[in-house]
């Protein structure tokens, strides 16, 4: 059915979102612009100057021509570290080569000369668990130092550190998916395994090299003097050592080289879904920020959404009478079958369980989910606690926890509270997880939160037979609010990688579309779901 | 009627005639040698008969074979096209022997034109102007030279049994004759098995026009003249009709000279008279003589068809069925003034070198008349006539036509081989050929402006490179998609000689941005157009495997470089000594060790039917001979090899 837009694209009210709107996107804009620029004018020179590719002109080189580039976390470690790391020193994201979706993480040399800070070690890692939930394979374009050595504590020894790095790389292997490494540049230390763990390593003459230590470390560990080429280079690798498989004249023949590997994998995409002739939305996805109101406690349709991003408009919806907050039906995106879940106010009971109900349905037809959170939790109060309202939100989460379906997420207003479990939110391992620049996620609501931490406060002090005037009251709650609002705000999550990245909700269906023919790209394994609390 | 005829031919003439048949109801045989198996006229034809391999003395030129295929194909007829055997009167002899019909002139009226001296001495006869000029058959060289002397220089040597322009020379004074007439004699030889000559006064600022006759066998009329002034080495390049600058009393004086000269043969079928005239005054009725007549079906027929609406193979068909002449003179007219330019395969910078390749992408304009006897995906071989196709333009004035002309070849798409489109195009946009002003000199005294290369502009490179990259064909919705930031990606690619890169920006399915080193344009697709910098664009980009052809205005070739292919590009030094096309090496005039100096004739590779001098590029001492005469050799390899006298040294 078609769904029918109430908005009126001529009013005020429009208008006033759409600006708000614009200014907020005007913000990631500017923010992913300076990601992209990578570090600055002059080591950009400097890294030109040597004959080499920026490292996002490799990227676009390794693609195929026109290839759409899917970004994963662009702004990331926005903010951190004083600003030294631009988009973590690694660019990585999902593009087409000969036709296959592949992983690409790429080492931008010209921040920090690629080392490793704890949110590149996570970004590398992120782009890893894409490719293997996904079966892509990945290509490494390595030009790195390896770890940042001020940073080694929170970048060596954990579990998800610089190691997972390799071991990722090996399980993937074993999985069948490919791990291609071009060396573009410096492969040291722990570095030097990327090449050596992949299946195919292309290097460049007279500028890759691979080494555990570099010659500084071999003068002072042995006295040994050696060039870098002599110890580690693109001719000593592919003629003596064997590390490496092909010897490549420069840049443009080395991605060649990876392209041609890709070119050779023999791989097809397994037929999981059946797609349809894709449809423009019958209304504009231009219209989306006005759509989306501009403070989050301001409720409005979801369907408005939906209706912007899907095929034609159409959507069938599921179980429309009952459970009304949440939003649940089948729709295509570009050709491909989803289903929705979408939030229409706090999740009660009913609206659980028919999330739930829904999850089972995708899972049994192998439909991709697709969560469009805007929630600000489940219900509160004693109604709601003793008719088990927690009972019937653990059978949304586990439903949600527990299907192999794809699911892709995307935040498109408040993420609060249990809410975002329902909604399959990060830790619920969402295929990918997108975010609106008008988003905020947290626990709960900062005024929500300066309110509980004030009650306590003057519980404690009224006990104490003391007295809490309304100003102080109000100055106690400030920082907490403060901090809420910069934590909640969606540039601070997605330079934590709290999330996939920010998009311009005007591409969002081209996003979703992407997100999901990648997820695609691996099989549908069957579901089999926990003990449902009944 | 007949109701089968064979047709002993192939190309467009082929096909030219089988469309005739077939518009009449007159069922076609093809005949074809194994070159042209797969051949557009052999797919035209009811059916079609093996007649030998590819060499034409042994196909196209078997007499016996052909007729054996008509009998035993059960055709009435035969009709010879041009060229191959339409013009020997022994073939007719042997068709009409075994009953078959010739859809031409009597063997003894072809015998009666064939020898040019002969034909000559019969027109004075029958009160045709001639050339002053020697055709005896005295063929001692001092004896000719001695005629030369006597008819004044400049001369013109000319094959007696020749045509086409073969074992044709120009000698400007005595000291040069000896040596033209040798090579005139070698070539009359090689290609009409008859060394005699004849030698004619060169006329200076000559005009070649042409009388289309068509007679019964007793009477004829004449279908008015052509001009084929515009010629290149004797070969017709551009002709048309009316002649300019011609007048009426003129035009009656050439036509009832044509008219007698075919009557005075008993002359049946489709005839050309060709005239020499004096241009360097304008035209008038006492300046011109006979040359030659031409007793076949003339390649530049459509422009006359087109003037006068006369189907000329009709006419042949229904003529030579038994039928008296279709038309009386009073009957024709002209209409308009029409255009025919003769698009080859061939490399004009390289001095017009006859080409080969397979045509890719062949597309002609749509509202023109292209008689083309290839398809895209067809071979251009080294056997046979490199010719396209003819394009013929039929307008109200001779402005008009060649407007349309203009238009037509800058609409005309050939990939897979050079061609000599620029260079037609060059010649409809000379101001001198516009005015008129037409003599068979004047291709030859304005060839730097005319055979100068193309260059693609800025747009086509950065069309090109989208061919390239594959951005051309409609793209996924998603091509060019990014969550901010677009990347350009990068191509290389090669024009002739020259090196190009482009940097492409893909910023949605049908929209880029392309910088070239110099320049950088907005590309947008609409449907099937092209907008660059908002401008609509009249171009096509034709993709082919790695490379890629973009036609717009001339058709310009680029070739893909893949990074992958890393080949360090040879040094030129002008030592080796390549065959320019694949052919047969006549004669090799030099030995190891032999000095030679730059310009020197160092072999002779006959190709194409025509000889070419292979010369020394630079001084040397010759190192290697790598191959010898009667030698077979492909287009790139390796013939003489050279030395410098230092290495020899060393």
């Amino acid at each position: 059915m078609r769904l029918q837009s109430q908005t009126l694209t001529t009013s005020e009210d429009f208008l006033r979102r759409r600006d708000v709107n614009l200014q907020a996107l005007e913000t990631a804009t500017e923010v992913a612009a300076l990601a992209a620029a990578g570090g600055g004018e002059k080591s950009r020179a400097r890294h030109l100057s040597r004959g080499k590719m920026l490292p996002r002109e490799r990227v676009a080189n390794l693609l195929d021509p026109g290839s759409p580039f899917l970004e994963v976390g662009a702004t990331a470690a926005h903010g951190m570290y004083d600003g030294a790391a631009p988009c973590a020193g690694v660019i990585a994201g999902v593009g087409r080569v000969h036709g296959h979706e592949v992983m690409v993480v790429c080492n931008d040399a010209t921040v920090k000369g690629g080392t490793y800070y704890p949110m590149t070690v996570k970004k590398h890692l992120r782009a890893q668990e894409i490719a293997e939930e996904c079966h892509l394979p990945c290509i490494y374009l390595v030009d790195s130092g390896g770890a940042n050595l001020p940073n080694q504590d929170e970048v060596f020894p954990d579990r998800d550190h610089f190691g997972r790095i390799f071991y990722n790389q090996a399980r993937m292997s074993a999985k069948g998916i490919p791990q291609i490494a071009v060396v573009m540049g410096s492969c040291t230390a722990g570095g030097a395994y990327v090449p050596a763990m992949s299946d195919v390593t292309i290097i460049v003459k007279e500028q890759g090299t691979i080494f555990l230590a570099g010659p500084p470390l071999v003068k002072a560990a042995t006295g040994e003097v050696v060039t870098s080429e002599d110890l580690g280079g693109g001719d000593v690798h592919t003629r003596l050592s064997g590390v490496a498989d092909y010897l490549a004249e420069d840049d443009t023949h080395a991605l060649a080289l990876a392209r041609r590997t890709v070119e050779s994998l023999n791989r097809a995409k397994p037929q999981t879904v059946q797609w349809q002739t894709p449809e423009e939305p019958a209304y504009d996805p231009e219209e989306l920020l006005g759509v989306v109101p501009v403070d989050l406690r301001t409720p409005y349709d979801i369907r408005e959404v939906i209706a912007r991003i899907v095929d034609g408009s159409r959507f069938d919806e599921f179980k429309a009478r009952f459970g009304e907050t949440l939003v649940t039906g089948f729709a295509h995106l570009k050709g491909c079958p989803v289903g929705i879940i979408a939030n229409n106010g706090v999740l009660f009971s009913e609206a659980a369980q028919k999330g739930a109900h829904f999850v089972e349905l995708c899972s049994q037809r192998n439909i991709p989910l697709l969560f469009l959170q805007n929630i600000t939790g489940f219900m509160v109060g004693r109604k709601y606690e003793n008719e088990g309202i927690a009972r019937h939100g653990a059978k949304l989460v586990t439903a949600v926890a527990t299907t192999n379906v794809p699911k892709i997420t995307m935040v498109v207003g408040g993420s609060f509270g249990a809410g975002n479990y329902g909604m399959a939110g990060r830790a619920y391992q969402p295929r990918f997880m997108w975010t609106w620049p008008n988003s905020r996620i947290s626990v709960m609501g900062g005024e929500q939160a300066a309110g509980v931490l004030a009650t306590v406060k003057r519980d404690a002090i009224e006990r104490a037979g003391g007295e809490w005037s309304a100003a102080e009251e109000a100055a106690f709650k400030q920082p907490t609010i403060d901090m809420f609002e910069e934590q909640s705000h969606p540039l601070y999550a997605s330079a934590r990688l709290w999330d996939d990245g920010i998009i311009d909700p005007r591409k969002s269906r081209d996003v979703l579309a992407l997100s999901l023919s990648a997820a695609l790209c691996a099989p549908i394994e069957e579901t089999r779901f926990g003990v449902f609390r009944m | 009627m007949f109701t089968k005829i064979l047709i002993a031919n192939r190309g467009e003439i082929a096909c030219r005639v089988m469309e005739t048949a077939r518009r009449l109801g007159v069922r076609t045989v093809a005949v074809y040698s194994d070159a042209d198996r797969g051949a557009k006229h052999v797919a035209m034809a009811d059916e079609a008969v093996h007649i030998g391999p590819p060499s034409p003395s042994e196909s196209y030129l078997m007499g016996d074979k052909i007729i054996a295929a008509a009998l035993e194909t059960g055709a009435e007829a035969i009709h010879p096209g041009y060229g191959f055997l339409s013009e020997n009167p022994g073939f007719v002899d042997a068709v009409e022997a075994v009953g078959l019909a010739f859809i031409g002139p009597s063997a003894s009226a072809i015998r009666a034109m064939g020898l040019k001296d002969a034909a000559k001495v019969l027109m004075e006869k029958a009160g045709v102007p001639v050339v002053p000029g020697y055709h005896g058959e005295n063929q001692d060289p001092e004896h000719l030279f001695g005629a030369a002397d006597t008819i004044g220089y400049p001369v013109l040597i000319k094959a007696v049994a020749g045509g086409g322009g073969k074992g044709m020379r120009l000698v400007e004074a005595p000291e040069k004759f000896m040596e033209a007439l040798i090579s005139a004699k070698g070539e009359a030889k090689t290609a009409f098995g008859n060394e005699a000559v004849l030698i004619e006064k060169y006329i200076i600022a000559p005009r070649h026009i042409e009388v289309q006759v068509f007679g019964d066998g007793t009477k004829a009329v004449h279908l008015f003249e052509r001009d084929c002034s515009l010629q290149r080495r004797h070969q017709k390049v551009i002709e048309e009709a009316p002649a300019p600058g011609m007048t009426e009393e003129m035009r009656a004086a050439m036509g009832a000279a044509g008219v007698r000269a075919a009557e005075a043969i008993g002359y049946a079928g489709a005839g050309t008279v060709e005239f020499i005239v004096d241009g360097s005054h304008g035209l008038r009725p006492d300046g011109f003589w006979f040359m030659e007549m031409n007793t076949r079906l003339q390649v530049e027929h459509p422009v006359t068809e087109a003037i006068t609406g006369v189907d000329l193979v009709e006419w042949q068909l229904r003529v030579a069925s038994g039928e008296s002449l279709p038309a009386k003179q009073e009957d024709l007219s002209i209409t308009g003034h029409a255009f025919e330019a003769r698009l080859y395969a061939e490399d004009v910078p390289k001095g017009f070198l006859p080409a080969t390749g397979t045509l890719t992408h062949l597309q002609f304009p749509e509202n023109t008349r292209a008689d083309s006897g290839v398809r895209a995906g067809d071979t251009i071989s080294p056997w046979y006539d490199p010719m396209i196709a003819k394009l013929t333009t039929h307008g109200s004035t001779r402005s008009v036509a060649l407007h349309q002309m203009e238009q037509a070849l800058a609409k005309t798409e050939v990939a897979g081989s050079v061609t000599n489109l620029a260079f037609l195009r060059a010649l409809t946009r000379h101001e001198g050929f516009a005015k008129g002003d037409v003599d068979t000199g004047l291709i030859d005294r304005n060839l730097e402006t005319l055979a100068v290369d193309p260059v693609p502009c800025s747009k086509t490179r950065s069309l090109a490179a989208l061919g390239l990259m594959g951005l051309s064909k409609p793209q996924d919705p998603s091509a060019g998609f990014t969550l901010w930031v677009p990347t350009p990606q990068e191509t290389q690619f090669r024009f002739k000689d020259k090196d190009i890169r482009a940097k492409v920006t893909t910023l949605g399915p049908s929209l880029f941005d392309v910088e070239l080193a110099d320049i950088c344009h907005c590309v947008e697709r609409a449907g099937d157009v092209w907008l660059v910098d908002g401008v609509k664009t009249d171009a096509n980009i034709v993709p082919l495997g790695a490379d890629v052809s973009v036609f717009f205005g001339n058709g310009y070739h680029f070739h893909g470089i893949d990074p992958l292919d890393r080949a360090s590009a040879a040094s030129g030094d002008g030592n080796i000594i390549e065959a320019p096309m694949p052919g047969l090496v006549k004669e090799v005039f030099v030995k190891v060790g032999a000095k030679v100096s730059k310009g020197d004739r160092l072999a002779v590779l006959e190709a194409m039917k025509m000889e070419h001098a292979l010369l020394a590029a630079r001084d040397g001492i010759v190192a290697e001979v790598l191959t010898s005469a009667g030698a077979q050799v492909e287009a790139g390899a390796a013939l003489i090899q050279l030395e410098s006298e230092e290495e020899v040294a060393a």
